[in-house]
């Protein structure tokens, strides 16, 4: 069976100036001559009208042929650029859908192509799937830097190291009544040290699926107190709405938007109360102080003082001006004229801006995260009875933390390393 | 026509051990070779054992093999190598007096009344369809038989080099079996080549010995064998000098003259064994290089220097070693040589050493690219077990990466193949914690004993040991209190109550064990063996997960017939590797070099729609 031919739009949620569309696949070919009027010289740009089958225009779009298996995906690669209008889209999706073995990509596809066919090791393959789903500015170059490779690079340095210093212990244990293989050289622990401290940097690197979810700012207090109008307000005057996730009235609400490219996620929980007989309702409220725990900030509405630590205290009845009551409010808001909530809004991107990496620097993933923390383990406290073998077992531990990383894994390796380097064998 | 279930060509280390393992299991066994008074030859360097090598032997042993106990029959040197790094890495040597040895093999051999000593030039192999049935001998005679396994050292192709001299042949003074070297290259087996080196022999009594650093035979009496008793020779000992300016001056001046250097070689040598022109050319900066003399016989005067493997003319290497110091005046009774060889592609063969597509015939030794008496004999054993379990129906024995050096062995050679030169090392043993000297009898005894392949005399031996190693067991469970252990004498922290077993994680406890139990209960070696696997029981722990990974893809067999190039998504370097591996099981796929996980996946989706559809 041939695999299925693959199309999806690759670029941010329309609309936007350009809407990238992507397909890959055996047949990818027939979609230039079924829709862009023939065969386009490929990795070079063309001007095409792309027509549907009764030779309607659709759009008037830059085509891109990619031929397999040079391309991202190993397969036959086919790019439309089309302006980026939600029917402009639509019409070419449907069209693309109607050809034979076409079908929409299913998450990931794309990647798990390229990856398939061997066009990515797996540091990169990570940092692009992460690229595909990156809703923001924010995102996007940071898995972009990602995906170039930053991780892919440095774990080949880390590797590289190990092998070294696996080779050394190595020629310790294999050729010691030879000259070359005595002891350790005196940079060898210079050299663990470093790699450690390298790895424990990168350990506490920024989490990529934090990025992803965004920066969660929760907000909270008892019912009836106005957490539904605030989180309202902040939406409707700044966010570009994403994909809301349903809940009810009484459950918690999540909405993922961008405010001047970094990525949000407000919270509006239940109202917290004990004394609820109503399962939903409490269920509702065991979220809430789920979302709570998890939160980057709360903004709490409630009585002064009750909230949760470093919560911020909003006072949100800034219209009413005889019902303020808390005496040290961090921000005073009206939801219901929109007084304050520019200033708020302007607050918290000060503070998520502190907090997310910057554009450009590389956030790991969780996956990532936990083969740098075995190889970190595996290096660190390493006893000190001065056990070769150890020694040796600990540094094997590492590189497979770091094949992992990279996907290749080679014993031969570490020995081409160790004769290069050292003279043994009678 | 006589008939024998298995047929062994070649009476070297892999030959003997093959016809002895196949005789051992009870299957009738002809051993063919030119010439009956050199079965069991030492040909190269006097030593046997050493780092990766040692386990080799201690390997054999367990499996019943015959290096072990010829070694120590043998012995005139002993040396334990690694003895301050911990004994998954101690490398027991031994130089061995090759007349001795050589005597010792051929007395076990010829003790087995089911194994026929045939003194013939084995011409040809006898087929019927694709499999073999036989052997003819250069005087006509045909010999049938379920099984041959081929052990024929370096005679294909064998050509030697010395300055500008050239020899055909496998070793100076024995011919090239070149008929039968002719039918393997009809049966188009892939074949590539190889080079290898020897030194130049000295005369002893040339050797001022006094102006050199002795290397004395170990005080304790360990032995390669657990059967053996004990040191049955006086003990010489080894000394030791280096290359110096001069010597290098002299090489670099005569490198043209090297056929390493020529062009004339065009075989790839190892990377670990270099020849002394390779050392200086590639190690420039270096001043001297290490050079061991080993006597070579108790009644003899041939010294062995190992470390100046060299193929210079002979009127250099005469000039050359002179330049070294205790060497002044030394005589060189058989000059240095390099020996350029084709061998098969081991990955040819299947993990039993048979050929996959010539059923019956089996290959092993230093005709499958390895180097080493040990590495040969090893897989002699291996062929040999499997070559008797084809021709009588029993089963092969189960060797893999976790239970033996001999099972890394084999899966590097018929999966990955060899670019130099094979030889063990203890760095290509991932689970080397576990696959210690110490206990390859409590590793491997058992499971040779399962196939038939262990004699009476070592199974009584290992009912003995398995008792011992029940009563240290026992001690090890034996509860401690912190404040008990200080009592005894042992000044350690801490007021966990906890067995004996735990405490050992501690160096000071292992040490002052004595204090804490009876000792008495069993030898040292099998306490040794247990406390470091209390030692390294997190390790080993660590590793039994992996290992749960190996075994569950290792149960993935790959069909024969399974193409890899219809592999979706395979890029046509990954299905090259993998059609010339052709791995047996998903584990072995796994480690053929350069194969991603993606593209393993792919392989497992494949296979599992090849299942479907078959």
């Amino acid at each position: 069976m041939t695999e299925a031919t693959i199309f999806a739009l690759s670029s941010g949620r329309p609309p936007a100036a350009i809407a990238v569309l992507r397909i890959s696949g055996p047949r990818a070919t027939d979609a230039l001559i079924g829709m862009a009027g023939g065969m386009v010289p490929p990795r070079k740009a063309s001007l095409r009208q792309l027509r549907d089958r009764d030779g309607a225009v659709l759009d008037k779009a830059i085509v891109l042929f990619f031929p397999g298996p040079a391309s991202a995906t190993g397969e036959d690669s086919v790019e439309f650029h089309l302006h980026g209008g939600r029917a402009v889209i639509a019409a070419v999706e449907r069209e693309l859908g109607t050809l034979p073995g076409f079908r929409p990509a299913a998450a990931g596809e794309f990647t798990r192509r390229s990856f398939a066919n061997g066009r990515l090791d797996l540091s990169e393959a990570e940092g692009l799937a992460d690229l595909l789903e990156a809703e923001t500015e924010l995102q996007r170059r940071n898995a972009q830097s990602l995906a170039d490779g930053v991780l892919s690079r440095l774990v080949a340095e880390w590797r590289e190291t190990v092998l070294m210093l696996g080779a050394e212990v190595e020629a310790v244990l294999d050729f010691s009544d030879e000259e070359d293989g005595e002891e350790l050289s005196p940079t060898f622990h210079v050299k663990r040290d470093a790699l450690q401290a390298d790895l424990e940097q990168w350990a506490n690197a920024p989490r990529l699926e934090a990025l992803r979810e965004g920066f969660r700012v929760v907000i909270a207090g008892p019912p009836n107190i106005g957490k539904s109008s605030l989180f309202n307000a902040i939406l409707r005057e700044d966010a570009a709405i994403a994909t809301p996730i349903a809940g009810t009235t009484r459950d918690v609400l999540f909405r993922p938007v961008a405010i001047e490219g970094i990525p949000f996620q407000f919270v509006d929980t239940a109202g917290i109360r004990d004394d609820t007989r109503d399962q939903v309702e409490k269920i509702g409220i065991e979220r809430a102080k789920l979302a709570l725990a998890t939160a980057d900030v709360v903004l709490w509405l409630g009585p002064e003082g009750e909230g949760p630590t470093d919560a911020w205290e909003i006072e949100t009845k800034a219209d009413v001006a005889d019902r303020l009551v808390k005496e040290k409010p961090a921000v005073v808001v009206s939801a219901s004229t929109g007084a304050g909530v520019d200033d708020l809004v302007r607050q918290l991107v000060t503070v998520a801006r502190d907090r997310m990496p910057a554009p450009g620097s590389v956030a790991i993933s969780n996956f990532q995260r936990s083969q740098i923390c075995d190889a970190l383990d595996a290096l660190r406290d390493i006893p000190a009875s001065d056990d070769m073998l150890v020694l040796a077992e600990r540094l094997r531990l590492a590189r497979l933390a770091f094949d992992r990383l990279t996907g290749t894994s080679d014993v031969e390796a570490m020995l081409d390393r160790l004769f290069s380097r050292f003279c043994i064998g009678k | 026509m006589r008939t024998f279930d298995v047929i062994v060509i070649g009476g070297g280390h892999a030959g003997c051990e093959a016809a002895a393992a196949a005789a051992r299991t009870g299957a009738s066994v002809a051993l063919i070779s030119f010439d009956k008074q050199r079965t069991g030859a030492m040909s190269c360097n006097p030593a046997i054992g050493g780092l990766g090598k040692g386990h080799l032997v201690r390997e054999i042993d367990a499996l019943d093999g015959l290096m072990g106990r010829a070694a120590d029959a043998a012995a005139i040197h002993y040396r334990m190598l690694n003895r301050s790094k911990g004994s998954a890495v101690q490398g027991p040597r031994i130089q061995a007096d090759r007349v001795l040895f050589r005597r010792a093999i051929q007395d076990m051999i010829r003790a087995f009344p089911n194994l026929e000593e045939i003194e013939a030039e084995a011409a040809g192999l006898i087929f019927e369809g694709s499999r073999v049935s036989g052997v003819v001998t250069a005087a006509g005679d045909r010999i049938g038989s379920r099984s041959v396994v081929l052990c024929t050292g370096t005679f294909l192709g064998g050509r030697l080099f010395r300055g500008e001299e050239r020899f055909e042949g496998g070793r100076i003074g024995e011919s090239a079996a070149s008929i039968l070297a002719q039918q393997l290259r009809d049966a188009a087996l892939p074949m590539a080549r190889l080079k290898t080196g020897t030194p130049p022999r000295l005369d002893g009594r040339t050797i001022d010995w006094s102006a050199l650093e002795r290397q004395p035979s170990d005080e304790d009496q360990w032995t390669m064998s657990p059967l053996s008793n004990g040191r049955c020779n006086p003990q010489l000992s080894c000394a030791i000098t280096r290359t110096n300016e001069a010597t290098h001056d002299l090489i670099r001046r005569n490198l043209d003259r090297s056929p390493l250097f020529g062009g004339s070689i065009s075989g790839v040598g190892p990377r670990y064994c270099p020849s002394i022109e390779d050392k200086i050319h590639r190690f420039a900066d270096r001043t001297g290089h290490q050079i061991f003399l080993e006597p070579e016989a108790l009644n003899g005067h041939l010294v062995y220097p190992n470390g100046i493997s060299t193929s210079l003319p002979v009127d250099v290497q005469h000039a050359m070693v002179r330049t070294i110091a205790g060497l002044e005046q030394v005589e060189i009774v058989e000059p240095g040589y390099a020996v350029e060889y084709d061998h098969i592609d081991p990955r040819a063969l299947k993990r039993s050493m048979e050929f996959k597509d010539i059923e019956g015939l089996f290959c092993a030794g230093q005709i499958n690219g390895t180097t080493g008496y040990e590495e040969a004999g090893a897989q002699g054993l291996v062929a040999g077990i499997s070559a008797a379990a084809l021709a009588t129906g029993s089963s092969t024995i189960p060797l893999d990466r976790a239970n033996s050096y001999i099972g890394v062995m084999i899966d590097d050679l018929t999966l990955h193949g060899v670019t130099e030169p094979y030889r063990m090392l203890t760095s290509r043993a991932e689970y080397r914690l576990r696959l210690r000297a110490n206990n390859a009898a409590t590793r491997l005894t058992e499971l040779a004993i399962e196939v038939g392949a262990v004699g009476a005399e070592r199974s009584v031996w290992f009912a003995a040991r398995k008792d011992a190693v029940r009563r240290v067991e026992d001690e090890l469970q034996v509860v401690f209190t912190g404040k008990q252990l200080r009592d005894a004498g042992v000044d350690i922290r801490g007021h966990d109550t906890m067995p004996l077993s735990d405490w050992l994680r501690h160096d000071l406890v292992a040490r002052n064990i004595a204090a804490l139990v009876d000792t008495h209960v069993a030898d040292d070696d099998v306490w040794e063996g247990l406390i470091e696997d209390c030692r390294y029981r997190p390790y080993l722990q660590r590793q039994d997960a992996e290992l749960r990974d190996l075994r569950q893809s290792e149960a993935l067999a790959i069909p024969r017939n399974f193409d890899f190039a219809q592999v979706p998504g395979l890029s046509a370097e990954m299905v090259e590797r993998l059609t010339q591996a052709r791995p047996e099981t998903l584990a072995s796929a796994e480690r053929v070099r350069g194969v991603t996980p993606a593209a393993l996946s792919a392989v497992l989706v494949a296979l599992r729609k090849f299942e479907m559809v078959s």
